[in-house]
Parts: structure tokens; sequence; C-alpha cells
């Protein structure tokens, strides 16, 4: 075991994925001699060669078109796109072409591969550095979503998506790449995807968070607590296919939720999680599921802090709900 | 470049040096993709497929071009090309009945007509979306050369898509990586109604590859040999580590883009008219009967025998029934989450529609 930040634990996960399995191969832009933007890939491409951890040119339709050929021809393409807020000019790669691949040939091509990808606000980033599109990926049939929020889970999780035979959208909170350190084993290790995590147990109000908001979401769970209000808090870990099991058997118990996200809100992740919430546990409900999510404008640079879902929202909507 | 001069006579020093059963080979199945594409577009007329995309008149850019691939290349098709899919010797009954949805449609009728695939005959999948299909060409040309393989791909788009930004995208990748990939534009006058002129401000399509240091050449698409010729060269230069070659395949659609097209709209009759004088099926007949090795019995013979084989294939696909309703909710994910598997089952145990209605 081994202290470990984010980004080592990312790194990790992909030295390993790289040495285990010779069709695994990265792509992006700057992730070769300068070992990414973020130094996620630094000194793979000095243990693992330029045909292994390539420089691409500045496309993103480029390298996700590309990685779907190479996925075709049966390699395991991991690409980085240096920000979530670029992924667009890719979009219909992902959307038209990878999504669909194994559906439109009745399962005889698929399209295995993994594309990496910083999102989320709080680093002072602005409109381009700070987005958060994941529903836009859910709303896809065909891709699978992942948003771990700590080192061990996106280590694990990260190695399961590259073993995964269907195109994975793995987004890291960049917020938290280098704030959270904990202990991650050196081993090739598994996190299932489609399996959430209760990471505080409580009795009176579920919360469903992932990535950089999980912290918020228990930072406010410890507040309320000084006010007698008991919160589940729940890492989504992946986004889709969801776990939904675990969320409705919370909400039954509870009677109550409270949805995180960074994304704006209207037609965000946190509208499909409360009409799930509602069809499935609707006599159980006590209150009205609440989402507590990022604005419907564009992402502000001098505001971000009232722009993002912080635990100085989400505290006082635990305790609306707690006591609706 | 042109080999098979109008006479039918051949310009040696540009003979690819096909024997004379390939070039009869390569005729005949130039004739069978028109009779078959002729077949479908009539049934489709007849309201009985939904739709057809036909390549009329550019067979030879098609099936010239397939028949200079060899086996272990692949081909990454536009959506024109299925004449290249059957010269690899796909079944024309699993055709027919992918037109028809039916049963036994290899896509299990989740995809409009002529949106073929095959893994065994090295074939990637149709899509629609314009230009989509460059990059996974040079994808996967550049895992056949990380993997040490000797093989290499053609990948056909039309004149249009160099306007994509897949196209651009895939020709500064090939020009930065030195895949084994061969970009085969087939620039047959038209993306849809937009003439060519009207499509790029460039003279050719040819010298958009110079901008990505890519070699291209530029030959008569009407002339199968000349196909043959130029697409075997740059198998070769790819095979032997040269890297990627753009070749534009000089043709015209006689047909309309699809059979929901009215191309008298945008162009006149005269000018279709000089174009049926340049068929690229007529031009090869020329050069087979100057070798005398076909005449019009052989000739006519082999159309009896096309024919015939469609009309048998179209026969049996409209006996066959529908695909499974619940294998529309397979293959979304290599396994089948709880949110599919409710949908499959709200959708097997809810309400039928009624029926569509005959609109033709």
């Amino acid at each position: 075991m081994t202290e470990m930040n984010l980004v080592q634990a990312i790194n990790s996960a992909l030295r390993g994925a790289l040495r285990e399995d010779e069709n695994v191969l990265l792509l992006g832009e700057d992730i070769g001699t300068l070992g990414g933007v973020f130094r996620v890939t630094q000194g793979l491409r000095e243990e693992f060669g330029p045909d292994r951890v390539l420089d691409t040119p500045l496309s993103e339709t480029g390298i996700l078109g590309t990685a779907i050929g190479m996925a075709l021809h049966g390699l395991r393409p991991v690409s980085e796109i240096q920000f979530a807020d670029f992924i667009y000019p890719g979009f219909d790669q992902l959307v038209s072409e990878a999504a669909k691949y194994r559906y439109r040939t009745a399962g005889e091509f698929h399209v295995p591969m993994v594309v990496r990808t910083p999102y989320g606000g709080g680093i002072r980033g602005g409109q381009y550095h700070s987005q958060s599109p994941e529903a836009l990926f859910i709303h896809t049939p065909g891709l699978k979503v992942v948003c771990p929020s700590n080192p061990y889970d996106a280590k694990g999780l990260l190695l399961e998506a590259i073993e995964d035979d269907d195109p994975v959208l793995f987004f890291e909170p960049k917020r938290v790449y280098r704030a959270v350190k904990m202990e991650v084993p050196e081993t090739t290790y598994r996190v299932p995807l489609g399996e959430a995590k209760v990471v505080r147990a409580g009795e009176h109000v579920t919360c469903l968070a992932w990535g950089a908001m999980l912290y918020e979401a228990f930072a406010a769970a410890e507040e309320v607590a000084k006010e007698g209000v008991d919160v589940e808090v729940i890492d989504l870990r992946t986004l889709w296919p969801l776990d939904i099991d675990t969320i409705t058997s919370s909400v039954k118990r509870t009677g109550r939720a409270v949805i995180v996200h960074e994304a704006p809100r209207t037609c965000g992740f946190g509208g499909e999680l409360v009409a799930l919430i509602t069809e499935r546990a609707f006599l159980h409900l006590e209150a009205p599921p609440v989402r507590v999510t990022g604005w419907d404008t564009p992402f502000p640079l001098t505001h971000e802090r009232e722009y993002l879902p912080l635990a100085h929202r989400i505290a006082p909507a635990l305790l609306e709900t707690a006591r609706y | 470049m042109q080999v098979i001069r109008d006479d039918g006579s051949l310009d040696s020093k540009l003979d690819p040096g096909l024997s004379v059963d390939e070039v009869v080979a390569l005729y005949k199945a130039m004739v069978r993709t028109r009779i078959v594409d002729d077949r479908l577009e009539r049934i489709q007329r007849q309201g009985r497929i939904a739709f057809h995309v036909g390549s009329l008149g550019e067979e030879a850019a098609i099936v010239g071009a397939a028949a200079a691939l060899r086996d272990q290349d692949w081909i990454v098709p536009c959506y024109r090309e299925v004449g290249a899919l059957l010269w690899r010797g796909y079944p024309l009954q699993r055709y027919v009945d992918h037109m028809y949805g039916n049963a036994d449609d290899p896509v299990l009728g989740r995809q409009m007509p002529d949106h073929t695939f095959s893994r065994s005959h090295r074939y990637l999948a149709v899509s629609a979306p314009i230009g989509t299909q460059i990059p996974h060409a040079v994808g996967l040309a550049m895992a056949a050369k990380k993997r040490d393989l000797d093989e290499c791909v053609g990948v056909f788009f039309g004149d249009g898509a160099t306007s994509s930004n897949d196209f651009h995208a895939a020709m500064n990748f090939a020009g930065v990586f030195q895949p084994p990939v061969l970009f085969l534009c087939r620039n047959n006058g038209y993306a849809i109604s937009l003439p060519v002129e009207r499509q790029t401000a460039t003279r050719t399509m040819a010298e958009k590859a110079a901008a990505y240091r890519v070699p291209a050449a530029r030959v008569d698409g009407n002339d199968a040999l000349a196909v043959f010729g130029a697409v075997r060269e740059g198998v070769r230069r790819a095979a032997n580590g040269g890297g990627p070659t753009f070749i534009e395949l000089l043709t015209y659609r006689l047909g309309g883009h699809s059979t929901s097209d009215d191309p008298k709209i945008y162009r006149s009759e005269e000018e279709v008219d000089a174009w049926r004088n340049a068929d690229p099926i007529l031009r090869l007949r020329k050069h087979i009967e100057n070798r005398k090795v076909w005449d019009d019995d052989l000739d006519s013979d082999w159309r009896t025998v096309c024919d015939l084989e469609v009309k048998e294939c179209v026969q049996r696909a409209e006996q066959k029934p529908a695909p499974e309703l619940g294998e529309t909710f397979t293959d979304v994910y290599a396994e089948q989450p709880w949110h599919l598997r409710e949908q499959q089952a709200q959708s097997l145990g809810g309400p039928r529609a009624a029926a569509e209605e005959d609109e033709s």
C-alpha cells in the first residue's frame, strides 16, 4: 500500500494496464512527453514508448475517431480529452459511432475503449475549464459513464473500465485531483462498474452525489448532524448503468432524497434520479426529492463558489427536506 | 489517369497486369452489382422496401478498388459500396434480407436498408453521418501497424465528405502517424444536390491531400483498370511501410443520391446523358470484347443469371418473418443492464402499435 492522490492512483492504474495487456495504449494531447496538463500520464511514455503513449495532434475528433478504429481492431485504447469542456468536437464520434457500433452490427463489432477526461469546477477555470457534461453521455444508449470520487475507487474503476467491452466515459474530478490522499494498493485490483457505495450511513435523508461534490455532501451531512439530522450519503461511482437497488432501498428507508451535482439543473442527471426515485419509492416518500445543482447558466468564474452546489447550499436543503 | 482507351484498347504502359480472366471477373461483378441495384430500386418504387442507395455509374470506382485490395485488407465503407462487399463474396441473400429488415437481416431490422457490415469480409459498418468512418480507418490502420500485421485499410467517402471535420482530422493523423491507409474519394460530382464546384474551392479533391503531405493520385474512376492500378499501387506503398495514399476516383452518380432523391431538380438531362456515354460498364465491356473473350451472347447469359439470382433472393426475403421485437433491446451493451431488461419487458408485455398505413 502506498499513499496516493487521485492523479497518482490513475497513473498507477494506467501503468498497471499497460504492463498487463499489450493491447492497451494511451492517446491524447500532451500526454506523452509532458505527461498531460495535469501530469496524470507522467512517466508512462518513458516506460512504454511513443507507440503505446501517443502524443496526438490537437483534434478531439481525430483522437476519438482513431481510438474507435483501434478498438474495432481489438486494441483497448484509453484516450485523454484534456478537459471535458473540449469533448464536443468528438461528440459525434462518441454518440453516433462508439455508442452504436455494437447495436448496429448486432454484436459483430464492438468498441472497447475508455475516454478519460477531467471535469468540474472549483479550479478557477471559467466556462471552458469547469463543465460537467455527464448527462449528455448518460442520455446516449450504449455508453457507460463512471465518475470516481477517491483514489482507491479511481484506480479500481479505471482498470475495470479498460477491461470492459463497451465504451466507457471516465470523468475525473479535477477539483480533488490532489486534495484527497489515501492508501492505494500497488496491485491491479478492480472495483466493479455499476455499484454505488454508502459512504455514510444515516436514517433521515438520503443524499446522492458523485465526484468532487461527494465531499461537499459529506461535509453538509456532518454539519446537519449537529442539528440532529442523520444523513445517508451515497457515492454513485458509476453513473450509468446505475445501481438502482442501493438508491431505492435507501430512499425507501429514509423517505427523503437530496441529489447534488455540478452540472446545470435542467435535464441534468438529477432530474432522472428524481424520476426514478419517484417511480419506485413514491409511497415511501415523506418529502419531495430535491436537487442541489449548478445553476442554468454557463459556468461563471468570479462567483464559481456560488455556482457550485457546495456544502453551504447542500446543508439547508438537507435540513428543509428532513423537516418537510 | 486512364488505362482503357475509348476504343476499348489498352494503354500498355499503364496496364496493371491483370489476367484476362481477372478482368472478366471484374466486369461480371460490376454487371451483377448494377443488376442488384436496379432490382432493389424497382422494388423500393413499389413500396416493398423502405430505401435504397445505389451505385449506378460508380461500379468501376467501387468494384475496381475492392479488387485491388488484398484479402487481408480492410474495407471501411461510406454507404454506396455494397458492390465491394459482394465482390468479397458476401452472400447476396444476406444483403437482400438486410434490405427487407427481416428475421435473417444481420442487423435484425435495427438499421435502414444499405447499412451493411461483415467482420468475416473485413468490412466495417456503414453509418450515416458523413465522414465519421474516415478516422476509424486511420485508427484501424494504426492498430495493424502497431501489431506488425501485413494489412492495409481502404476507406471510401464521397466528394462531400472532404468538407467534414472528420476528413481533415483523419488526413492529419494519417500524415503524422503514417499508417497503411488508402483514402478512396469517389468524386461523383454531387453531394445530394450540391455540385462539387460549390462543395469546395479547390480544383481537385486530390490537392487537399498535399496539405497533409499524403501522396495523391487522380484517376478516371469510370475506368476499372485505372482504378485497379492506382489502388494496387497504394496498397504496395502501404504494405512496404510507405504510409497513406489519397486516390481521387473521378466518376459520376448517374442515379439519384438515394431513392428519396429527385436529381432532375438540380441537374440537366443533357449533363446526365453525357456521362451515360462514359458508363464504366460499357467501357470495360468494349475492352473485353476487344480482347475477344466476351460477346453479346455471354453478356446476355450473365445478365440472365444475375437477374434470376436477385429475383430468387427477393422472393425468399419477402417470405421471411420480421425479427423478434425483443431483439430491439439487446446489443446495446455486452450485457443487458437492468433498465433495458425492464424496458424490454414493458415493450413485450405492452400494447402493439397499429400497422402503418400504406402510403404508396
